[in-house]
C-alpha cells in the first residue's frame, strides 16, 4: 500500500461525491450517511455517466443518466442490470482522506 | 485440455457460437477469429436504421474490441483467409499461418450482382456490411438520384434510408408486385402506396439491361428500352453463400456449404454456420435460423448432442411506417383457403391461409400487432376450427370474454416484446413472477420492463394478474419504492399530521427500511418536507438529481447546459452580449433556443459552472431552472404592444407572473404561457398552467400537456383583473405543490383528484384560495432568490465544482 493524502473528509459533503483526477481515470470519493467514504469510477459502464453526480444512498450510489444502481462496497451493479465498477482503498485517518497510490497507478507519493 | 479453434467470420452466427462456448465452457477453447471486415461482429439487421440515420455504428456494435479482449480471442480483423489446409489442419491467413483442431467456417453471404454491362462502374455499390451502408450514406450527402436494382426487403430498406438521407429514389424490381417471396399481391400494393406516398417512385417488372456511364455510372438501361438517370446503383437482388474457401479446400457445396444436424461439413472436423451453409436444401437468411444453427454448433464443438431443424419463419420490413408481416407459406393451393380482412380507408391488409384446420400463412399490412400470436399458431399447429370466425381479429376475440383485456395479454407467446425500452418479452416477466416478483417495483428491480417511459406498465400490471390470479392485489396502493410500504399519498399525510419536519424523522417514524432512502424516495421525501415546512425544513442538496443540484442540466457527455432567465421570453441587446461573451469565453459548442423562449448553452464542463454563472450575473442574468422540477418558463405572444389583435398585456402579465413564481420548488416541472387574444400565439392550451386573454379579462385554463402525452388545458375560470390572475395562478401552484405526487405533473394530478375539487377550493372559496396564495408567499421568502449567484459568490460551494484533487499532473512532473 502507498497512501495518498488526498484532502479531507469534509470537503465531501454527506450523501455526496467528489472526484479525484488519476493516471487510471477519474475517480470517484463517495461520502455516504454514516460518514463512510469509497473510491470508485466515476464512469458507468452502461453510458459513460458520471456516478460522482448520482444520489447517494446508503453504501451505494445511483447513476444520474439511467439509474443503475452500484453497491459501493463491491462495484457491482445491482438488480437486473450487470456490470462493475473498479472499487479502490481508500481510509480516513484523522480526518485526512486517503488513497492507495498503488491501485490508482501512481508509484511515488510526491 | 484446451483445444486450437479457428473461425472464419466474425458476423452474427459466429458471434452467437463464441457467446454460447464462453457460457457453457469458458476454457474449452482457445479461439482466433477471422474476420474480412477490419471490425467484430455487429448488429447487421440494424444496418437500415443506421443508413436512415435513426441509429449511428456504435449503438449496434455486438462485440467490441474490449469484449474480446477480456475473452482471450485472438483477433485477426480486416486479414483475408487466403486458403484452408485440411491435410495440415491450418487456416493460411494473408499475415500468417493459424493451426487448429476445430475450424469454423461463417463467410456468410455475398451480394448477387447482375452481370449486366456496366455493373463494375464505380458508383454502383451492393447492400451488405458497414462499409456499404458509409459508402450510401457518403454519396448521399452529395443528393441527387439513386436507383435501386431489388424490390426485396435489402432493396426497400436500402431505398427507404436514401429517401430519408434526401436523394431522389427509383426502386426497380423484376416481379409483379414488391416483396413478392414474403407478400401476396395485395399487400404488395399497399406497400408500394406507401413507398409512393413518401416520395420513392416504384417500377415493377423492371428488368435491368445495361447501366450506362463514362468513367461512373449515369444512368439505368431497362429491357423496356427506358433509362433513368442515376448518381448511385444500389444492386440489391439478392444474396449468395459465400463458399470459395470451402470449395477450393474440397467441402461438398451445392448452393451453400453442405452440413448435417449438427453443422458438421464433409470434413470431420469442419464446421460451418450462418448464411453460408445449406441443410437439406436449405438456405437461411434471416436472423432466428442462424441463432437456433449457433447453438447447436457449440453444442457439437462440446461434444454435447443438439440437433439442427428447420423452423417457420417469420418477415417484418424494418421501413419506419411501413408495417408489414408475413409467415409461413401463404401461396393459393388446393385444399387452402383464406380469410381476408380489408379496411381500406385505414391501408389494413390481413390474409390468414388454413389448411386442414390449421393457420399455415398469414400476410398482414398496416396492422401487425397479432402477428407474434398467428406466427405462434402456425408454428404449433394449433387447430383452429373452434375459433375460426373470429381468429382474423386477433387473440382478444377468443376465448368467450370477448372484450377482457387480461384474455388478449393471455394469449401473447412468451416471445412476444412488452417494454420496448428494455427489449423484455413477456417470458422473462412471467419467469420474474414465478420467481417471487409479485409487484410492479419487483419486476422493474429484476427485469428493468416498464422501467423506462412506463407506457407498458398497464401491460405488465395485466399479465401480474393473469399469472398470479387471485393472489394478486389491484395496483392501486403502490408504496413509493422498495424503501417502504406507504403511498406517495400516505407519506404526505403523515408528514403533515405527524408533523415530521427532517428526513431522519420520516426515515424514523414511518418505519423505512433502508438507512436513508434511495434514489427514487429521498428525492420525493425532500420535496415534500420542503413544500410543507418552508421555513423550518432545509432543503437537502444530495437529495436531488444531478440537474438540481448543479442548476444546469447534465447532458450524455457529462457536460452540462446553462439557460439564463428571459422574464416573459423578453430580452435586450446587452443580454445578448452578455450571452455572447459567456459562450466565447467558455468554449461552448452549441447555442440553441429552447421551445420555452429562452438561450440555451450548451456543452459546459461542470467545473466552469460557477464562472460563467458570475460572468451572466454581472449582465444581471440569472438562473433560468430549466433543469427543475418546479417554475420553468411564462412564454408569451407580443400582445396589446405591438399586435392588432391584442386584447391585453400579455408580455406584462408574463413578467409579473414569471417574477412572482421563479425559483419555486413543484412536484414536477410547471410551464406557464399568456397568450394575448384567443388566437393564442403563446400556446397557453397546452401548458401545465395557461392564460388566455379576451376582451373582459384572462381565462385561466389549467392541466395541459405536450410531451409523452399531448392534453388540451380545462378551464379553470375567468378573472377580470391581473391581481386576480395572479392571486388565482398562486394559489392553483400552491394547491398543486401541497397535494400533489411527487412527478405528477398538474394534469396526472388532476386526474386524480378531479378539476372539480380544485375548482371548489381555489375559485369557489375565495378565503382558501387567499390563504394558499399567502402560504406560497411565504415559500416564496425562502426559495425566490438565483441559486447560481449564491453558489458562484459561496467559496466552499464554489470549491465543489472543481476536482479534490489531481494527481495525474504530479504523476507528470
Amino acid at each position: 500500500m502507498n497512501w495518498i493524502d488526498i484532502g479531507h473528509i469534509d470537503d465531501i459533503p454527506p450523501h455526496g461525491a467528489r472526484v479525484v483526477k488519476t493516471p487510471v481515470g477519474c475517480v470517484a470519493l463517495f461520502r455516504t450517511g454514516a460518514a463512510e467514504v469509497f473510491a470508485a469510477d466515476d464512469r458507468c459502464p452502461h453510458k459513460g455517466g458520471p456516478l460522482s453526480e448520482g444520489i447517494v444512498h446508503g453504501q451505494s450510489v445511483t447513476c444520474p443518466l439511467h439509474n443503475w444502481v452500484f453497491d459501493l462496497n463491491t462495484g457491482a451493479a445491482q438488480g437486473a442490470d450487470e456490470g462493475r465498477i473498479g472499487t479502490y482503498p481508500v481510509r480516513v485517518d484523522s480526518g485526512r482522506l486517503l488513497i492507495d497510490g498503488d491501485a490508482i497507478g501512481k508509484r511515488s507519493a510526491a | 485440455m484446451t483445444q486450437k479453434l479457428v473461425i472464419i467470420g466474425a458476423g452474427m452466427a459466429s458471434g452467437r457460437v463464441i457467446e454460447h462456448l464462453l457460457d457453457a465452457d469458458p476454457g474449452a477453447y482457445d479461439i482466433t477469429l477471422f474476420n474480412a471486415e477490419p471490425r467484430g461482429n455487429y448488429n447487421r439487421i440494424m444496418l437500415s436504421p443506421v443508413l436512415s440515420g435513426e441509429k449511428t455504428y456504435e449503438e449496434i456494435v455486438t462485440h467490441s474490441d474490449a469484449w474480446y479482449a477480456e475473452r482471450g480471442i485472438t483477433c485477426r480483423f480486416g486479414e483475408h483467409v487466403v486458403k484452408i489446409d485440411r491435410e495440415m489442419k491450418v487456416v493460411e491467413g494473408e499475415n500468417g499461418h493459424v493451426p487448429y483442431d476445430k475450424l469454423v467456417i461463417a463467410t456468410g453471404s455475398a451480394p448477387f450482382i447482375i452481370p449486366v454491362p456496366g455493373h463494375d462502374l464505380p458508383g454502383v455499390i451492393s447492400y451488405r456490411d458497414l462499409d456499404d451502408t458509409n459508402a450510401m450514406i457518403e454519396a448521399a450527402t452529395k443528393g441527387g438520384k439513386a436507383v435501386v436494382i431489388g424490390g426485396g426487403l435489402l432493396g426497400l430498406e436500402a431505398a427507404a434510408g436514401l429517401k430519408e438521407r434526401g436523394m431522389d429514389v427509383s426502386v426497380l424490381h423484376l416481379m409483379g408486385h414488391l416483396m413478392e417471396r414474403q407478400l401476396d399481391e395485395a399487400a404488395g400494393y399497399l406497400l408500394r402506396k406507401d413507398l409512393e406516398a413518401r416520395g420513392i417512385t416504384v417500377k415493377t417488372q423492371a428488368s435491368t439491361k445495361a447501366i450506362l456511364g463514362e468513367d461512373r455510372a449515369q444512368a439505368v438501361l431497362l429491357e423496356s428500352g427506358e433509362t433513368l438517370g442515376a448518381d448511385l446503383v444500389v444492386m440489391a437482388v439478392g444474396i449468395r453463400p459465400e463458399t470459395r474457401l470451402a470449395t477450393d479446400a474440397h467441402l461438398d457445396v451445392v448452393r451453400g456449404i453442405e452440413v448435417n444436424a449438427q453443422m458438421q461439413t464433409s470434413a470431420p472436423d469442419v464446421y460451418a454456420v450462418g448464411e453460408c451453409v445449406e441443410f437439406g436444401g436449405h438456405l437461411f437468411g434471416l436472423v432466428a435460423p442462424l441463432y437456433d444453427q449457433a447453438k447447436v454448433l457449440a453444442d457439437s464443438l462440446l461434444n454435447r448432442p443438439n440437433a439442427f431443424a428447420v423452423k417457420e419463419l417469420a418477415t417484418k420490413l424494418k421501413v419506419t411506417g411501413c408495417d408489414l408481416f408475413s409467415a409461413g407459406d401463404f401461396a393459393e393451393g388446393e385444399g387452402r383457403e383464406d380469410i381476408v380482412f380489408r379496411d381500406p380507408a385505414r391501408g389494413i391488409y390481413k390474409r390468414l391461409v388454413i389448411e386442414d384446420d390449421r393457420l399455415i400463412g398469414a400476410v398482414m399490412y398496416g396492422d401487425t400487432a397479432d402477428g407474434s400470436w398467428f406466427f405462434g399458431l402456425i408454428k404449433d399447429s394449433t387447430d383452429i376450427e373452434e375459433m375460426r370466425e373470429t381468429l382474423i381479429f386477433g387473440p382478444a376475440f377468443q376465448g368467450g370474454a370477448s372484450a377482457d383485456p387480461l384474455s388478449a395479454v393471455a394469449a401473447l407467446p412468451p416471445e412476444a416484446e412488452i417494454c420496448g425500452c428494455n427489449g423484455v418479452c413477456k417470458g422473462q416477466i412471467t419467469s420474474a413472477i414465478e420467481g417471487g416478483a409479485t409487484d410492479l417495483g419487483a419486476i422493474r428491480a429484476t427485469t428493468k420492463a416498464s422501467a423506462s417511459c412506463g407506457t407498458c406498465t398497464g401491460l405488465v400490471e395485466q399479465l401480474l394478474a393473469v399469472t398470479l390470479g387471485d393472489g394478486y392485489a389491484a395496483p392501486q396502493a403502490q408504496p413509493v419504492c422498495g424503501c417502504t410500504h406507504h403511498t406517495h399519498e400516505d407519506v404526505r399525510r403523515l408528514i403533515k399530521s405527524q408533523e415530521l419536519k427532517s428526513q431522519a424523522a420520516v426515515w424514523q417514524e414511518l418505519g423505512w427500511t433502508t438507512p436513508n432512502g434511495c434514489h427514487v424516495c429521498r428525492p420525493a421525501v425532500n420535496y415534500y418536507l420542503l413544500a410543507d415546512w418552508p421555513l423550518e425544513y432545509c432543503d437537502d442538496p444530495q437529495s436531488r438529481f444531478v440537474n438540481e443540484r448543479k442548476h444546469a442540466n447534465i447532458q450524455k457527455d457529462g457536460t452540462f447546459s446553462v439557460v439564463p432567465r428571459m422574464w416573459g421570453g423578453i430580452t435586450t441587446p446587452d443580454e445578448l452580449r452578455a450571452i455572447a461573451d459567456a459562450a466565447d469565453k467558455y468554449d461552448v459548442p452549441k447555442v440553441k433556443v429552447t421551445g420555452g423562449q429562452r438561450i440555451d448553452l450548451l456543452g459546459v464542463r461542470g467545473e466552469d459552472l460557477p464562472a460563467i454563472w458570475s460572468d451572466l450575473n454581472r449582465a444581471g442574468l440569472v438562473s433560468g431552472h430549466a433543469y427543475s422540477k418546479g417554475l420553468r418558463t411564462v412564454k408569451t405572444c407580443v400582445g396589446t404592444d405591438h399586435c392588432r389583435f391584442g386584447t391585453q398585456d400579455s408580455t406584462g402579465l408574463g413578467i409579473k407572473l414569471e417574477k412572482h413564481l421563479w425559483g419555486s420548488w413543484t412536484p414536477h416541472k410547471l410551464k406557464l404561457a399568456v397568450s394575448g387574444c384567443p388566437r393564442n400565439c403563446a400556446e397557453a392550451t397546452c401548458k401545465d398552467i395557461g392564460v388566455v386573454s379576451v376582451d373582459s379579462g384572462y381565462e385561466i385554463h389549467v392541466g395541459g400537456a405536450a410531451g409523452m402525452e399531448i392534453k388540451g388545458t380545462e378551464l379553470l375560470c375567468k378573472v377580470a383583473s391581473e391581481d386576480e390572475a395572479i392571486e388565482v395562478i398562486s394559489a392553483m401552484t400552491q394547491i398543486y405543490r401541497e397535494n400533489a405526487r411527487y412527478l405528477d405533473r398538474i394534469y396526472k394530478w388532476l386526474a386524480r383528484v378531479g378539476l372539480d375539487w380544485v375548482k371548489v377550493q381555489i375559485v369557489d372559496d375565495v378565503e382558501n384560495r387567499r390563504a394558499l396564495a399567502e402560504r406560497f408567499q411565504l415559500s416564496q421568502s425562502v426559495y425566490r432568490k438565483d441559486p447560481w449567484a449564491e453558489h458562484a459568490q459561496d467559496s466552499a460551494t464554489r470549491a465543489r465544482y472543481a476536482p479534490l484533487a489531481n494527481l495525474t499532473l504530479k504523476a507528470a512532473e
